[in-house]
């Protein structure tokens, strides 16, 4: 019983200090990389390359003053940007890092907590990201909060649907919610290792995913929450130093998380070659996934311009809500014709 | 005291709480809040009872989707004090809450009274669970099996809320036009 509470409690203090860690180069990475597609260097002087730029900024937003206007309402205004950071971080317990090792005789899961019903809960758990925005929109009691606020309500309800929609093929071809499961069936030992990838036997899947998922953690070009041209900052407005950062963390935290979660159903999570006779590689491949689908983000708010606020929502349930429909229903057909 | 009992007592606390909270509340957000707060602690709950799916599905649909909306409904009416909500109400309105509280608390006199006589208590339900409760699997069997046609009414009864509310949301071109006419005279 001890063993199992020490064991799991280093490996949650692992994750949290390597999710923040990867959180805080995000923002570093986002901001080298969009410099350099748009001609720029970016952050040079904090170090070598600029390396310690996160840390200077933390620094920096911890010692700002917390500024708190008059008419917001006190307690969802504090605990907006709590609830916005928490679900983000919670997505990672049930995310399987690498394959099962053990060290000094001790096996050792290389999952948090191994759920067999982890993709519903990534579900559940990405439905309440929604409340830190809309709380923190609404409790600011600002216009432009408020707007962004109502904004993202919207926009991540319509978005949701599609994107549960999009994880249901793999889910039908997988027959099982289990994420350690779904991974160890994307396992080839053969030389092309990428074979088993459910990516190539839910192409659209994939495609309605990364979509979704876009919408879902509010990036360009679907980042309306926080139109800056139109709504200041959206529903973070009225927020400043640390509780400001939080917001922040948590879309960087959200990002992984989907990333993550992308990696693992379509790219056979830690899966890769040689992986069986050095076990630690899989954590290697594991990032590396999630690192090119980070970059995929900023490679994609560096390209397209915001959508509109009613192209959003006509693209959302007219276009893909119907592609997400059909994409199930394909599955199912084959599936039950036992094609793929 | 074993670990599951201490999370059951914190849960179903929190859970009684939270309930009680929503119903207490005169900021509608906080209710709200209070009611997701109930629900987190009741899908503790489910998930105790190895019922994973129910638990998931519950914060899913109720805290994911449902309270959402009521968010959104009083973010667009901007309650933000009581005065807002209306005077306290009358006698009459009084009357009909506590009939229905005495009917209430009567259904859970009944529910402890025959459950507590047949032996069913907590400790007899856990140990009644058939081969596979709660997974994803028995679940869906069950409804697409004996409980076929009252999940597919449902659905059907769902159809047609959503057809109503989508009739009652249209925008009435007969109304909307007078409204332009007077400021294009104006």
């Amino acid at each position: 019983m001890l063993e199992i509470v020490i064991a799991s409690s280093i490996k949650v203090i692992i994750v949290v200090i390597a999710v923040l860690t990867g959180c805080a180069y995000a923002t570093y990475m986002e901001r080298k990389l969009v410099a350099h597609f748009q001609h720029r260097i970016g952050p040079l002087y904090a170090g070598p390359y600029g390396l310690l730029q996160p840390m200077a900024d933390a620094v920096k937003l911890i010692f700002k003053e917390d500024i708190v206007p008059d008419k917001v309402e006190r307690y969802t205004y504090a605990l907006a940007p709590v609830i916005s950071f928490i679900p983000a971080m919670l997505i990672f317990a049930v995310i399987p890092f690498g394959k099962d090792t053990s060290v000094f005789g001790y096996g050792i899961k290389m999952v948090l907590s191994d759920l067999n019903i982890a993709v519903l809960f990534i579900f559940a758990i990405t439905s309440l990201g929604i409340y830190g925005i809309i709380l923190g929109g609404w409790s600011s009691g600002s216009k432009y909060s408020l707007m962004g606020g109502l904004r993202s309500s919207a926009q991540m309800i319509s978005y949701e649907v599609s994107y549960g929609l999009s994880i249901i093929g793999v889910i039908l071809i997988a027959n099982t919610l289990s994420l350690r499961e779904l991974v160890n069936q994307q396992a080839s030992d053969s030389i092309w290792f990428f074979s088993h990838w459910y990516v190539w036997r839910q192409p659209l899947g994939f495609l309605l995913y990364l979509t979704c998922a876009i919408a879902e953690t509010n990036r360009a070009p679907f980042d309306l929450p926080e139109a800056e041209s139109e709504l200041v900052g959206g529903y973070h407005t009225e927020y400043s130093s640390m509780r400001f950062s939080m917001f922040f963390i948590g879309e960087y935290a959200n990002m992984l998380a989907v990333s993550a979660v992308g990696a693992t159903l379509f790219f056979g999570g830690w899966q890769g070659p040689f992986v069986n006779t050095i076990p630690l590689l899989g954590i290697v491949w594991f990032v590396l996934k999630v690192f090119l689908f980070m970059f995929f983000y900023i490679w994609l708010r560096a390209t397209f311009p915001r959508f509109r606020y009613d192209q959003l929502m006509n693209f959302g349930w007219k276009i893909l809500l119907p592609l997400a429909l059909f994409n199930t229903m394909l599955t199912s057909l084959l599936v039950a014709l036992k094609v793929i | 005291m074993n670990l599951d009992a201490v999370i059951f007592i914190i849960s179903a606390i929190v859970a009684v709480l939270g309930a009680s909270m929503m119903i207490f509340q005169r900021n509608p957000v906080m209710a709200v809040l209070s009611f997701m707060v109930s629900l987190l602690a009741q899908a503790v709950l489910y998930i105790q009872l190895d019922a994973l799916f129910l638990g998931a599905v519950l914060i899913i649909v109720y805290a994911g989707a449902v309270l959402v909306l009521f968010l959104f409904v009083i973010m667009l009416l901007n309650l933000r004090t009581t005065k807002e909500l209306g005077p306290s109400s009358s006698l009459m309105r009084h009357l009909g809450k506590y009939f229905l509280s005495f009917l209430l608390i009567m259904e859970f006199v009944f529910i402890i009274k025959s459950s507590f006589f047949k032996g069913a208590s907590l400790v007899g339900v856990m140990n009644m669970k058939p081969e596979g409760f709660g997974t994803v699997t028995s679940v869906a069997t069950l409804l697409f099996t004996k409980y076929l046609y009252p999940f597919e009414l449902t659905s059907i009864l769902i159809l047609v809320a959503i057809v109503g509310a989508v009739v009652m949301a249209r925008k009435d071109k007969n109304i909307d036009r007078p409204t332009e006419n007077k400021l294009g005279k104006n």
